[in-house]
């Protein structure tokens, strides 16, 4: 009985540590000012043990940071050692190579005290939407092109707030005043969330976190092992092709399953590129963690037990392991691509659990433009102004793909009359796109269609990143591919799908974005499901007749 | 006779019982009758039928009748509601099939988002545009909406949501629509996005629009029945509904808006939480309300519960945040988790033990009722503690099985089957659930839970209230009579009252203040109007409200604004009333421009005056009667709990835990952290031990 019952206690307290970290990113979203961290969700929050281990992690967040700051806080540590650590220290860095891969995210790691000694580290890894430079694009040629790059360095020393480093930071950026108060923000939340920890500790009379934290961690790595054990042992490869910046990408990767571990390889993928498409080998992680994840272990709190046995490898100097100083700002555009990679991998061993190739890269509308004066006080606006779009998810095993969703993204787009009310635009159509999921017994989920134009029409330009033009997703197991996507004028011109262009006078920007591929046979659709399809719009009747042999 | 306004009728209709309450000036009666879901006013007029035969009272001398009902939220849960159809602006058919295009579970695979109420084929498009500022981009083409609605009364549409972008700045689309689709289909109801909730953000406003226009119809009909009815049996007071924000509302207004009841329910339980601490006088409290199936947290303040603009109904995944359908309207602001009686223990993917969402229920119901089930409940787990008395369990109605508990408990499969060390386990996990959390709505609330007054009801809240109240470090637990029919109780606590808000975005130091007065008067106006027709001769008192945040922030902060003309030198005091709320939740202000984005006014009667309890004291110490072995969760170990008949304890009286304070519905279980004393309205007040006291 006494032994169950530490069990019990060490789960109680697990539960509560996770509480902790949840309130920590709560906290955040609603003080933050960058509409990545406020409303789309893009941020990490997080506590680690004295040796830098995750221990717990807050539900709320996407994979690109999830993942990267679990393996960034060993930096920290090796930098500011534990014994030199003093009560109302906070650290700072956006090192793209220590974290989570481009300047944007900004890392900030507190200690917590208890009974006057380091017990724990909290940490959040946010994305702010202005660090300087030329902006989130793949325009730069090298890292120093993409705005302030911030050291390991003391944001504040014993409650001390560093102000020469601020002072450097608001020089550096556009919004200077939303960019410090998000940064306070962090170091806000991170107290807070060290103070709940302590009050913890005294409920609980203990002294540190080290047994919790080690019984957290093996606990879920016995769980881990265990789901990695029940499946068949082997290794399996798998290669994609993208449409890359200058010229087509391929991606090829090898899943090993051995006895307690799952490795990823990306052993022959494609070189660097002088385009801010690059990937840092954490962020190359964090994405193909977070599909290992999905596939295998799913129900699994996020921690050190659960991330350690997945090992990912790939080559230096690939685009998927870049050496300073290469250009890393869009690195999403590929990252989120390595899922589909990983799921073409498992789809040979465990089909029942992966879905097909999606859109999976987000489609942000990045506009920027001059509206002319209008009305009686004749100022002409400027604007610069993102929103996001998704695509279709591929076909999951027992079920269609998900049409116009974010994966593996977690962030959510901004509503429509938001964005109109913040910049001089206005989003004529933003609706499913009829046809684009592949066909097959599980269809691919739909893209979408968006058509844009500034007020008044007024000419203005798009920063285009999208992927899966002239490549769409691929069909699985009989399963036929998705709708590629297609950047174009309405007046009929297509345009190119990455790079700075023009959209003239009176002209819109229609983008259709793409569908998720098909999974399983066409032919073994239930009729009822295709009729459901075309009754919804989802599939043409032409469409239906053609590619299902429907007779309805 | 004329009627009496003292003698009021509650009815609550719930999705197993329908609760009606009759207070009179010589007292409470109340029951509980099976929902009657063919026709839920049957139910309520046998109920009222009862109480008033048991108070000897005639129809004609009640002074009013409020009411509250599951009746919306239930055609919403299980998509039972009228043929309905989207009329929306061209290129928009999707907004309520995209939502915010993510996943509200990171690592599933497999989940599904909610589909929309209404079909693809039903939702169409018509050319028109307004923009942001109001602005008409595109005029209305009226040929395509006769079209639609041609098509539609063909379908045998019976109800259209009118839902056209930026319609909140300006309605005039939405207004010349709905005049030719009332030409086309007469019968059908008719439910505006410029009406049921004007404000910015279109997967919020066509999703609120929608769900009211898809149970409209329903709800009309149901309640004008029931005031035919009521006025046949010689009811001549007016009928009142309760809203989800805790204020009521004419028949007439909550037939054109439905939606807004769908939280009525638990709106009374929060108002009846909010009365117990403003007659003590209680400045922080929370309502922890435990049910069979789900737990329901509100910080009440001053005696009012925490109000919101945001609920999620019929979430597919239960108690999921995301997985639900978006209604923006006033509610009070409440976390329901599955933690409950009937919540099922198991062991995770992680090997941890874990309780609920997934619940028993009544049917097949705990291990222990014998009633075919065998997963081990928080009730099996109460059982096997010995904090329930099978003996006395429903005043003996309900025959119960220790053994069946302990053996379902056992099967469990961890820590060597030891069916005590999992009772204490089931019983800490859910207490610890429920305890986050509460943490977390305070942190989301910009609120803590230190110094608060626990206010505990529902059948199994009592049972658990101690040990949560321990872990969330709340020093006070109230647990009242009439907790079993809380909500119903609470109805006849509540004010006429609502609130309307509108979007007219301003920034603080450039306030175009000729808007905001005229929004401002005819909100005002138009909140007043509702209020009046039921208000008959109380005063009516106003609140106005905007909703702020630094230009740039996704947030806003409830801001209050003084009821009358604003002009140019209240810029200052707008600016120092937002840092005043601003630094109260975060601590600190910045140097950024405030930007209000909306405008919110309620009117309402004066709650009435409710005369304060006098604190509780401690008179008598009374021994207990008997005493019983039970497992204590917090100590781990077995203790000897005194054991009480709470019909037996008089105001004054006080008893020193660890004990047990059984009664007919529920067990009040005193830990060994508190005592209990009964105040002078004989509710139960657990007051914690002195910090040397405990474990001696």
């Amino acid at each position: 009985m006494k032994e169950a019952l530490g069990d019990l206690r060490k789960q109680v307290m697990w539960t509560r540590l996770i509480s902790i970290v949840e309130e920590q990113a709560q906290t955040l979203m609603r003080t933050a000012f960058s509409t990545t961290v406020r409303d789309a969700g893009d941020l990490s929050a997080a506590l680690f043990d004295t040796r830098g281990r995750l221990i717990a992690e807050a539900v709320t967040g996407t994979p690109g940071h999830v993942n990267s700051m679990a393996a960034g806080v060993c930096h920290f540590l090796e930098k500011f050692p534990i014994e030199t650590m003093v009560d109302g220290d906070h650290y700072i860095t956006n090192d793209p190579w220590l974290t989570a891969g481009h300047l944007h995210d900004v890392t900030v790691v507190s200690p917590a005290f208890h009974g006057g000694r380091v017990v724990a580290l909290l940490g959040v890894c946010c994305h702010q939407v202005d660090i300087g430079g030329l902006g989130q694009g793949p325009d730069g040629r090298s890292v120093f092109e993409e705005g302030i790059q911030i050291p390991l360095l003391k944001l504040v020393s014993a409650h001390k707030l560093n102000e020469d480093l601020l002072a450097i930071l608001r020089q550096n950026v556009r919004t200077p005043l939303q960019v410090e108060g998000d940064v306070l923000s962090y170091v806000a939340s991170n107290t807070s969330a060290a103070r709940r920890l302590s009050e913890t500790l005294a409920e609980f009379q203990l002294d540190g976190l080290d047994d919790l934290a080690d019984y957290i961690v093996d606990q879920s790595l016995t769980a881990t092992r265990a789901a990695i054990a029940a499946l068949p042992k082997g290794q399996w490869r798998a290669e994609m092709t993208i449409d890359g910046y200058d010229h087509p990408i391929t991606l090829r990767g090898s899943v090993t399953i051995g006895e307690d571990d799952v490795v990823v390889d990306y052993e022959g993928t494609d070189a660097a590129v002088p385009r801010g498409i690059n990937l840092v080998l954490n962020y190359c992680r964090a994405y193909t963690v977070f599909a290992l994840r999905c596939a295998l272990t799913p129900e699994i709190p996020n921690n050190h037990g659960a991330l350690a046995p997945f090992i990912v490898k790939a080559p230096l100097g690939s685009i998927l392991n870049v050496e300073r100083p290469a250009p890393v700002a869009a690195r999403h555009v590929i990252g989120q691509m390595l899922p589909d990679v990983v799921f073409g991998c498992l789809a040979q061993v465990i089909p029942d659990r992966v879905p097909a190739e999606g859109s999976s890269c987000l489609w942000s509308v990045q506009l920027r433009g001059r509206v002319a004066p209008t009305g009686s006080n004749g100022q002409g606006i400027d604007f610069d102004t993102v929103f996001f779009n998704s695509g279709g998810s591929g076909g999951r095993p027992g079920l269609d793909g998900l049409s116009g969703t974010a994966f593996p993204s977690g962030v959510r787009a901004m509503p429509v009359e938001v964005t109109e009310a913040s910049a001089p635009i206005v989003i004529w159509k933003k609706e499913l796109r009829c046809d684009s999921g592949g066909v097959g017994l599980h269809r691919g989920g739909l893209g979408q269609t968006i058509e844009v134009s500034a007020r008044g029409d007024a000419p203005f330009e798009v920063l285009a990143m999208y992927e899966r033009v002239d490549r769409p997703a691929r069909g699985r197991d009989g399963g036929g591919d998705g709708a590629a996507g297609r950047v174009r004028l309405k007046s009929g011109t297509t345009m190119r799908a990455k790079g700075l262009q023009a959209i003239p006078r009176g002209d819109r920007l229609v983008l259709d974005v793409p569908g998720g591929a098909g999974l399983g046979p066409v032919g073994q659709r239930p009729d009822d499901r295709i009729a459901a399809d075309v009754r919804d719009g989802f599939v043409s009747e032409d469409a239906a007749r053609r590619d299902y042999g429907w007779k309805g | 006779m004329a009627s009496n306004p003292n003698i009021r009728i509650g009815a609550d209709i719930g999705g197993t019982f329908t609760d009606v309450v009759l207070e009179t000036p010589a007292g409470r009666h109340s029951t509980k009758i099976l929902t009657t879901y063919d026709a839920p006013e049957r139910a309520l007029l046998e109920g009222v039928t009862i109480l008033l035969a048991e108070a000897g009272l005639a129809p004609g001398d009640v002074g009013l009748v409020v009411h509250g009902t599951t009746l919306a939220t239930n055609a919403l849960i299980e998509r039972r509601g009228v043929p309905t159809a989207l009329l929306t602006t061209e290129g928009f058919r999707d907004v309520l099939e995209l939502g915010t295009e993510s996943r509200f579970d990171q690592y599933d695979i497999a989940m599904d988002k909610p589909a929309p109420l209404i079909e693809r084929s039903l939702r169409i498009g018509v050319p028109e545009r307004i923009a942001a500022n109001g602005e008409v981009l595109l005029p209305l083409d009226e040929d395509a909406v006769r079209a639609a609605a041609v098509r539609w009364r063909q379908d045998g549409i019976r109800s259209v949501a009118i839902a056209f972008l930026h319609a909140y700045a300006n309605p005039a689309h939405e207004q010349a629509a709905a005049a030719i689709i009332r030409q086309e289909i007469p019968d059908a109801g008719l439910s505006l996005s410029s009406e049921v909730s004007p404000e910015m953000r279109e997967y919020e406003r066509f999703s609120t629009t929608v769900a009211n226009a898809y149970v409209q119809p329903i709800v009309d009909s149901y309640l004008r029945r029931l005031e035919a009815q009521l006025l046949e049996r010689g009811f001549t007071c007016p009928l009142f509904l309760m809203l989800s924000s805790g204020g009521l509302t004419t028949v007439d207004t909550a037939a054109r808006f439905p939606v807004r009841l769908v939280e009525s329910g638990p709106a009374g339980g929060a108002i009846f939480a909010g009365t117990i601490a403003a007659e003590r006088g209680l400045a922080r409290a929370v309502a922890l309300d435990v049910g069979g199936t789900t737990a329901k947290i509100c910080l009440i303040d001053d005696g009012k519960p925490q109000t919101s603009q945001m609920f999620e109904v019929a979430r597919v995944h239960r108690f999921r945040k995301g997985s639900g359908l978006p209604l923006r309207i006033p509610v009070v602001e409440m976390v329901e988790i599955g933690a409950g009686g009937g919540s099922i223990a198991a062991v995770d993917a992680a090997g941890r033990l874990a309780v609920g969402p997934r619940s028993a229920g009544s049917e097949p119901g705990p291990a222990a009722y014998g009633r075919g089930g065998t997963h081990p409940t928080v009730t099996d787990a109460d059982i096997q503690l010995g904090r329930i008395d099978p003996a006395a369990f429903a005043g003996g109605k309900v025959h119960l099985d220790p053994a069946a508990s302990g053996a379902a408990l056992a099967a469990l499969g961890i820590w060597g089957g030891e069916a005590d060390a999992l009772a204490i386990g089931v019983s800490e996990i859910v207490d610890e659930t429920m305890a986050s959390a509460a943490r977390v709505h305070a942190v989301e609330q910009g609120e803590t839970m230190e110094g608060r007054t626990m206010i505990a009801f529902g059948g199994c809240a009592p049972l658990h209230a101690a040990r949560v109240a321990e872990k969330i470090g709340v020093d006070r637990v109230i647990i009242p009579r009439s907790a079993g029919v809380g909500s119903a109780v609470g109805f006849l606590r509540a004010p006429i009252a609502y609130e309307l808000a509108r979007s007219l975005p301003q920034i603080v130091g450039a306030t175009d203040f000729a808007a905001v007065n005229a929004l401002l008067c005819a909100m005002s106006a138009e909140a007043r109007a509702l209020v009046a027709k039921g208000a008959a001769d109380r005063p009516v008192i106003e609140q106005r409200l905007c909703l702020a945040r630094y230009q740039g922030q996704g947030y806003e902060l409830s801001v209050p604004v003084p009821n009358r003309m604003l002009h140019d030198a209240d810029e200052a005091m707008l600016l120092a009333a937002f840092e005043e709320v601003y630094r109260a939740q975060y601590g600190v202000v910045l140097s950024l421009p405030v930007e209000i984005l909306t405008w919110r006014v309620t009117a309402s009667t004066l709650p009435e005056a409710q005369p304060p309890v006098a604190a509780a004291e401690r008179q008598r110490l009374v021994q207990p009667p008997t005493r019983r072995t039970v497992c204590d969760p917090g100590l781990a170990q077995p203790l000897e709990y005194g054991l009480f008949d709470r019909e037996t304890l008089q105001p004054g009286d006080y008893i020193e835990g660890p004990a047990l304070i059984v009664e007919r519905e529920t067990t009040s279980v005193v830990s060994p952290v508190f005592d209990a004393v009964l105040d002078p309205a004989g509710f139960i007040i657990l007051e914690r031990k002195p910090a040397k006291e405990i474990g001696a």
